[in-house]
């Protein structure tokens, strides 16, 4: 297959950040066309600088590549300024690993990990001559698959999209791959609907063109009914259990542009439970499966060897709840004393726990900036969305954090969640205030600051929440501006407070989009043509189209905008995400959804893994259980790390001592 | 390579050295940055084959060793080609560049007319676009020397010129592109292309560089400088050995063994690639409307 670069290369020195587009990652592979017989593009659809970093794609970008006779290559988003040229050249989407066309590939597989980059889809596949809808795509057409946690409501895309893959895609992609390849080398049968069927049938992918779903005279769903005979009747999510056989991604791509994340990731667990009833990827990757201490620890050492990246991140949905973090902090941080390492964890948490642990990671390195998110202003509303934290709770939390040498903390709120009333806004005023006196109190010092981050909140589907009306713009916009109001009222904290917010308006294009049925592909269709691109971006977006273009192309329908997002779902509605199982019980959700609600206050659920089981039905449905230490071992040291001895030219990954 | 900026090629060596893992000293302070300091690099766009640094360690070692594991580890299209180790005292003497530049769709008449005409004017000002507004400069003040390379162009697929240029260092400094936007200006030169420019050496001027009309070897490649060692103990900071590098530019090393050189590396080999000035901005702050986003990129430290 021909690379495209010598049509390419010309244009890329009229371009922004041209290095985006030449890849040449460390650690990319490039693989030979002809000797491999199935060929994946995988694509993030947003900007290289963000979708490099992303862990989903790199790990199956590896996991492929390490199969004989599997090539897969990466493709993101092109910025509107290279869009324009490769138009007027004729030049196709490429892949940038070896700037092949994506149209080339037998595959093209998509990893949404928000509903925004719908827009972006439609460019790549409009740039890589692929027909945007499913329907008019022919053999030499990829096939074009859906994943991330986006895809477990592809409705809205289901005219875009030949498949969707739910939950974890490790296994799921070898699996495919293997279909695909017997399909191909039976000579096709069937041709495309026949790969689509096994697909379905054997695949575990959710096909949308096997189901018709009809709609009721007021616009809701009448049914979901699969139009082929062996298909099932509900599609369930992926999941991948004993992370330790997994240990993705081993060599990270390394670019030579810069990215949001330069950092080495390492997933210490996956799935949460703390049942947070705003919270998607919590309700979607249960049960929690942790990763060892040890397998951590080989991975964080073969994983810098191998990058030369000079920062560690901890990832996961809430990283301290493993149940060895404390362990595993120690001991990273006595590895990697002296070395000029840092470590990270990603922090929503709020507890007193949590700053010792950040206290050690630091240990070698800076403090500057602790995050907590106690994602409601007052006790009241956190009770409603199951976030037990109460505000001493989160004082006590800074006034340690402040003084243990942290200078700065930032809070991160949501506004519009359910019940919310402006007093729930306003008590992030009174928070942040008393935050900053506890600074104060703490360390005796007028330079501690507190930043508030708030942004509008976005009901979704598989979470108790998906039946909410989504707060409409104009009030969260009202409850914001009264917030920074409060916020600068008060003379003795105005420049210790930062206040960071996103406007509501783009919160409401989101909730269109994440608990839209198929007829919201016609509203996608119209903004894109209408030059829509790139949603995520404050600089592109426009409320204006998507406004424009949904009164415009839903005219026809009984529905509008707002009977999408700002409509409070019954019980008996069938929700257009209905027929796809994340393996919650329904019925589940609509219990803890009505706790939330209950007018004598919100009822709290704990979290299953210290706690009896609350039935929310997963490990039955998916066959899985919660998979988590302790393991009680811990990490030896490197032996060779640091040290001024010659030896310290062998690379990390010679010295061994994994433990 | 020819696409990354300064600071792409910084953040590939910082990594490239620690995967080497090669003791590299770090500054003191607050967030301490490894010692690797980088003299006049190769514009945004512009390919080389001549780029130095040097790299403080806090051990003595074979610069053979650094060289061949540094150059293992960098990324495809960075070569070390040679590592030297130098008194920090050495300093570099970089004052000139070497150019070649691919004109595509030039003819080689209007080339050398245009050549002409600005080796004939006195002054060549210039405007480019800075992040701090319009600068004007004079082109003409920087060239050393400028020819058609007429084998070159007799040997490359037709419809292209290509020049050497050798341009002196200064402030403010001028850059391939300057003297190309002084030819279309003053002669409405206009290459069908972005045209392929490719730092070929650095080094000190030899003084009747200027002079040198049939030779571009205003450029003084520098020599394999001698390894010594020289960790000196005694200031807090002097643990260091300064294991400094060197790049040999291929032929021309006129005045190899006399240079003061210190201790650099060759960088890019930079595969024949357009090139211009891009951007290497910072990267956006994201801003993203989506809460949920949130919780993948918060850190607590």
């Amino acid at each position: 297959m021909q690379s495209v670069y010598p049509l390419l290369e010309p244009l890329l020195p009229l371009v922004r950040k041209p290095i985006q587009y030449a890849g040449g990652e460390l650690n990319s592979v490039v693989k030979d066309w002809d000797s491999c017989d199935v060929r994946w593009a995988l694509m993030y659809p947003d900007a290289y600088e963000v979708g490099l970093p992303n862990q989903g794609l790199q790990i199956l970008y590896e996991v492929l590549n390490e199969q004989d006779g599997v090539l897969a290559e990466r493709t993101y988003s092109v910025w509107q300024d290279l869009e324009a040229l490769m138009r007027a050249h004729s030049v196709p989407q490429f892949t940038v690993d070896s700037h092949r066309p994506v149209r080339a590939f037998d595959l093209l597989g998509v990893s949404f990990a928000t509903e925004l980059g719908y827009t972006n889809l439609l460019t790549a596949l409009d740039l890589a001559r692929i027909p945007l809808a499913a329907a008019d795509r022919g053999e030499e057409d990829p096939i074009v698959l859906a994943g991330g946690h986006a895809a477990f409501n592809p409705e809205p895309i289901a005219e875009f999209i030949d498949g969707a893959v739910l939950g974890d895609g490790e296994e799921a992609v070898l699996a495919i791959t293997r279909l695909a390849r017997s399909w191909k080398a039976a000579g096709c049968p069937g041709g495309r609907d026949g790969l689509l069927l096994q697909l379905a049938v054997r695949g575990g992918v959710y096909i949308p063109r096997f189901y018709d779903v009809s709609y009721r005279p007021d616009g809701t769903i009448g049914a979901v009914v699969p139009n082929r005979p062996d298909v099932p009747r509900s599609v369930a999510k992926h999941t991948v259990t004993d992370l330790d056989s997994w240990q993705y991604p081993a060599k990270p791509l390394v670019p030579l542009a810069e990215t949001v994340h330069e950092r080495f990731s390492v997933e210490i667990f996956r799935g949460c439970t703390r049942g947070c009833r705003f919270c998607q990827a919590g309700m979607i990757t249960r049960p929690v499966r942790e990763r060892s201490i040890t397998a951590i620890g080989s991975m964080v050492e073969a994983g810098l060897a191998a990058s030369g990246f000079s920062e560690v991140g901890l990832l996961s949905l809430s990283s301290a709840d493993h149940s060895e973090i404390n362990e595993i902090a120690i001991d990273l941080a006595d590895r990697y004393g002296g070395t000029n390492t840092g470590l990270s964890l990603p922090s929503t948490r709020v507890d007193a726990f949590n700053v010792t642990l950040a206290n050690e990671l630091s240990r070698n390195g800076r403090r500057s900036g602790l995050t907590f998110a106690p994602e409601g202003g007052s006790d009241r509303i956190r009770k409603v969305i199951n976030k037990m934290v109460t505000e001493d709770d989160l004082i006590k939390t800074v006034s340690t954090a402040y003084a243990s040498g942290w200078r700065q903390v930032k809070l991160y709120f949501m506004c519009g969640l359910p019940t919310e009333t402006d007093e729930d806004v306003l008590a992030i005023a009174t928070l942040a205030q008393r935050v900053i006196q506890a600074g104060r109190a703490a360390t005796g010092r007028g330079d501690i600051r507190c930043t508030v981050s708030i942004g509008g909140f976005v009901p979704k589907p598989h979470t108790p929440f998906q039946w909410a009306a989504q707060c409409d713009h104009e009030t969260v916009d009202a409850r914001l501006k009264a917030l920074g109001a409060a916020m600068r009222a008060d003379r003795r904290y105005g420049k210790a407070i930062g206040f960071r917010y996103h406007d509501g308006k783009p919160s409401i294009v989101e909730g269109l989009l994440s608990r839209g049925d198929r007829r919201v592909a016609k509203v996608i269709r119209a903004v894109w043509q209408d030059g829509g691109r790139f949603d995520g971006w404050s600089e592109s977006f426009s409320f204006e189209r998507w406004e424009r273009c949904a009164s415009a192309a839903l005219a026809a329908e009984p529905v509008d905008l707002a009977w999408y997002t700002t409509r409070e779902r019954g019980y008996d509605e069938i929700l257009p995400w209905d027929h796809l199982d994340a393996g919650l019980e329904r019925d589940w959700l609509w219990q803890d959804w009505q706790a939330a609600t209950d007018a004598s206050g919100a009822a709290e659920v704990d979290d299953c893994r210290w706690t009896p089981c609350f039935e929310c039905g997963v490990c039955p449905a998916m066959g899985t259980e919660i998979e988590a230490g302790p393991t009680g071992k811990r990490l030896l040291p490197l032996s060779v790390v640091g040290s001024k001895s010659s030896e310290a030219i062998q690379p990390l990954a010679m010295t061994g001592g994994a433990g | 390579m020819r696409f990354a900026s300064h600071r792409d090629i910084a953040r590939a060596v910082e990594r490239g050295v620690r995967r080497a893992g090669l003791p590299v000293a770090h500054s003191a302070g607050f967030s301490p940055h490894p010692k690797i300091s980088y003299s006049g690099g190769a514009p945004t766009g512009a390919a080389s084959e001549a780029e130095f640094l040097e790299i403080s360690l806090t051990a003595e070692l074979d610069p053979a060793v650094v060289r061949d594991r540094l150059d293992a580890s960098l990324p495809e299209g960075i070569d070390v080609i040679e590592v030297a180790d130098l008194p920090a005292a050495a300093a570099p003497r970089l004052e000139a560049s070497e150019w070649r530049v691919v004109l595509p769709g030039v003819a080689l008449d209007d080339a050398i007319r245009a050549v002409e005409a600005f080796l004939a004017a006195a002054h060549a000002e210039v405007e480019r676009l800075t992040s701090k507004g319009v600068r004007r400069l004079d082109a003409r003040a920087g060239v050393v020397s400028l020819e058609v390379d007429r084998r070159a162009t007799a040997e490359a697929p037709t419809g292209c010129a290509i020049l050497r240029m050798v341009v002196r260092h200064m402030a403010p400094a001028v850059r391939p592109e300057d003297i190309l936007a002084a030819l279309r200006h003053m002669s409405a030169l206009e290459p069908a292309s972005p045209p392929l420019v490719t730092r070929l050496a650095q080094g000190p001027l030899c003084t009747d560089a200027a002079a040198a009309p049939a030779g571009l070897h205003g450029v003084a490649a520098l020599g394999a400088a001698t390894m010594a060692e020289a960790p000196r103990p005694g200031r807090r900071d002097a643990e260091q050995g300064q294991v400094m590098e060197t790049c040999l530019v291929a032929g021309d090393a006129t005045t190899a063994g006399t240079a003061p050189a210190s201790a650099y590396e060759q960088l890019p080999r930079g595969a024949e690639r357009p090139g211009e000035a891009g951007c290497a901005r910072e990267p956006d702050e994201r801003d993203r409307p989506n809460a949920r986003d949130r919780a993948t990129e918060q850190r607590v430290s």
